[in-house]
């Protein structure tokens, strides 16, 4: 409560404490408004949950029925003095409380797979990471160096990016197929289209990150003797290290919206082959949890990133200040 | 108020006169002859530059000042070889210069310090590009660092010193290299006038101690008359050398000398050059269209 009114001063920024505090509300707002539609009977829960049938000829005990119906064969009981069915407001199936997902998110690291040749979930997740990290590994490998020879050089600019501009507007997932019928059914096709996903527009965000350094720097380079090899390796490439490591942190994010099309892709797998396995069991709270698990390593990786990148840019500090 | 009364700028005492004598003998560094810039622009060609002729002699401090627009930014660049003369020679010891290299080290006004390197290995960088070894690198680096008075800093990486400091490095970055002119364009334009007016009694100290030819852009009047053996004025659109001044403010330079006659009347000079008095046409555009708009009961009837 304290200088509330401080927190709302525009270009100011919050001291340590003060944002620590509001990224723990950003997360406890949604798991809030997520509790009040699940737990508080009058908002939203448009359906009912039968726990005494009376003699409603189709209800049964736990069967989830809109509320209109519950009603008008509530009147219909009255009328008819009939035994009343019974009933608590409930939320459909698909959302599942909390405090479901959260007994999901641990039962299901603990729940043996029920066929002997099913996978574990963590079995499930470390496919897709591997997926994941072969992808973006081999798009980088190719896509970092030719965004950077295209951001120095205006020859390879020229010669690559119109390509590469109408190539990323194609949709990954549609060279599903094409990939399948290339690589075969297993992990491959599956790390070709996070490729095709992430490389294209790596090249382009890489290159536009290569033209932002300063040119002065290169000229002061050039004064001092630095010829083309040394320009290239000496200057630029320092020179953008932190803005493309900042970018590949970023891109990395893009590469697991293509993981869910690539893993259904061939032979289902990963985490993918979890949720949708879950989902068609209707087991929405193990769905829910392998989401939020996605989240949360995704979060992780990326907080475990920045951290490293902090340790080996130690200029970096001051050249986002200036 | 009191006119000054002020010597001619051209007189010169006995021991300056034969300073200029005996630097007029030394060797030539640099020489510039019928250069020309011609810049192609959507409104067609601007000349930048046209016919300029001068030349420094070995370890002259010269300055060039001229009023904004006279091409003095485009004409340290094509010194330095980051662009190209439309005709013209520039002959550093004789020999046509062609593109940057490091035997003219160059000190921008924004620094340009790489900021990834530690002072030291930012004035390692030149060394390491010429061919020399880490270790030789490191240690020439070292002597460089202490030249300039930031041996506690080597470690440090720019963002952590002062404009004035990194100023120093980016001057010990380009000295390393033992250049044999050192360009600096407006070096200390950035810097507040208290650091500016260190800077410069550094760097002539810097200069006095190292055989450096140096040519200095700058703007500030004082700064060139302070600084310089000899002060190269140029004129606006296009840019000509309008007058070479040989300053008659005798060395070695201190600041209790901005206020001597001599200086006053180079200064003078200089600023009639560069700011000649308007003639009076009746339209004056800078004048202000001001009426009075203070309320008549207001408790400050005027300021004076």
């Amino acid at each position: 409560m304290i200088m509330f009114s401080n927190l709302f001063s525009i270009g100011t920024k919050l001291d340590s404490r003060q944002r620590l505090t509001m990224s723990v509300f950003s997360f406890l707002l949604p798991l809030l408004i997520w509790s009040l539609v699940s737990y508080v009977p009058f908002i939203w829960h448009p359906k009912v949950e039968i726990y005494t049938a009376g003699d409603v000829s189709y209800f049964n005990k736990g069967l989830l029925i809109d509320r209109e119906i519950f009603d008008r064969e509530v009147e219909a009981a009255i009328k008819e003095s009939k035994a009343i069915p019974e009933g608590v407001p409930a939320n459909p199936v698909y959302l599942p409380a909390p405090h479901e997902v959260a007994t999901a998110l641990y039962t299901a690291f603990t729940t043996e797979p029920k066929r002997r040749n099913e996978k574990w979930l963590h079995e499930s997740l470390w496919d897709s990471i591997q997926v994941i990290f072969w992808g973006f590994v081999i798009s980088s490998f190719f896509g970092v160096p030719l965004g950077i020879l295209a951001g120095t050089y205006d020859v390879f600019s020229k010669l690559f990016e119109p390509f590469i501009e109408f190539f990323r507007y194609l949709p990954a997932p549609a060279f599903g197929a094409l990939a399948v019928a290339v690589l075969g059914i297993y992990d491959a096709p599956k790390i070709a289209i996070i490729f095709i996903g992430t490389f294209f527009q790596q090249v382009l965000v890489v290159s536009n990150t290569t033209r932002k350094l300063d040119p002065a720097l290169l000229e002061a380079a050039m004064t001092l003797g630095a010829k083309r090899m040394s320009l290239l390796f000496r200057v630029v490439v320092p020179g953008i290290i932190t803005h493309l490591y900042k970018d590949l942190r970023l891109l990395l994010g893009w590469a697991w919206t293509y993981l869910i099309v690539a893993e259904l892709i061939g032979t289902s797998s990963g985490i993918t082959w979890f949720i949708t396995q879950q989902a068609r069991y209707k087991n929405f709270d193990n769905v829910f949890a392998a989401i939020i698990i996605i989240g949360i390593i995704g979060l992780t990786t990326d907080i475990i990133l920045a951290a490293i990148g902090r340790k080996i840019f130690p200029w970096e500090k001051g050249q986002a200040k200036s | 108020m009191n006119q000054l009364k002020l010597p001619s700028y051209l007189d010169q005492s006995e021991a300056v006169k034969d300073r200029f004598d005996r630097m007029k003998k030394r060797p030539v560094t640099l020489q510039v002859k019928n250069l020309n810039k011609v810049f192609d622009t959507p409104q067609g060609k601007v000349t930048a530059l046209k016919d300029i002729n001068f030349e420094t002699y070995k370890r002259e401090f010269v300055c060039v000042i001229g009023p904004s627009g006279c091409g003095k930014s485009t004409l340290i660049r094509i010194l330095a070889g980051l662009e190209t003369q439309s005709s013209g020679d520039v002959l550093l010891d004789g020999v046509a210069v062609n593109g940057p290299g490091p035997d003219r080290g160059m000190v921008f006004q924004g620094y340009t310090l790489f900021p990834w390197l530690s002072v030291k290995d930012n004035v390692m960088f030149g060394l390491e590009m010429s061919g020399h070894s880490k270790a030789t690198s490191e240690e020439q680096a070292f002597q460089w660092i202490d030249l300039v008075g930031l041996g506690k800093f080597a470690k440090s990486y720019p963002h952590q010193l002062s404009g004035g400091m990194k100023q120093r490095v980016a001057i010990a970055r380009a000295l390393a290299n033992q250049p044999r002119i050192l360009l600096m364009d407006e070096p200390f334009g950035a810097l507040d006038a208290q650091s500016r007016a260190k800077m410069q009694s550094y760097l002539h100290e810097i200069w006095k101690n190292i055989d450096v030819t140096i040519l200095f852009i700058t703007h500030d009047l004082d700064e060139a008359v302070f600084l310089a053996d000899r002060v190269l004025v140029l004129k606006a659109n296009p840019g000509e050398v309008q007058e070479v001044i040989e300053v008659p403010v005798p060395h070695p330079r201190s600041p209790e000398q901005l206020l001597e006659p001599e200086f006053l009347a180079t200064r003078k000079r200089l600023e009639d050059l560069i700011h000649p008095p308007e003639p009076d046409v009746g339209i004056n555009e800078d004048h202000l269209n001001m009426v009075r708009m203070v309320r008549v009961d207001n408790e400050v009837e005027s300021v004076f």
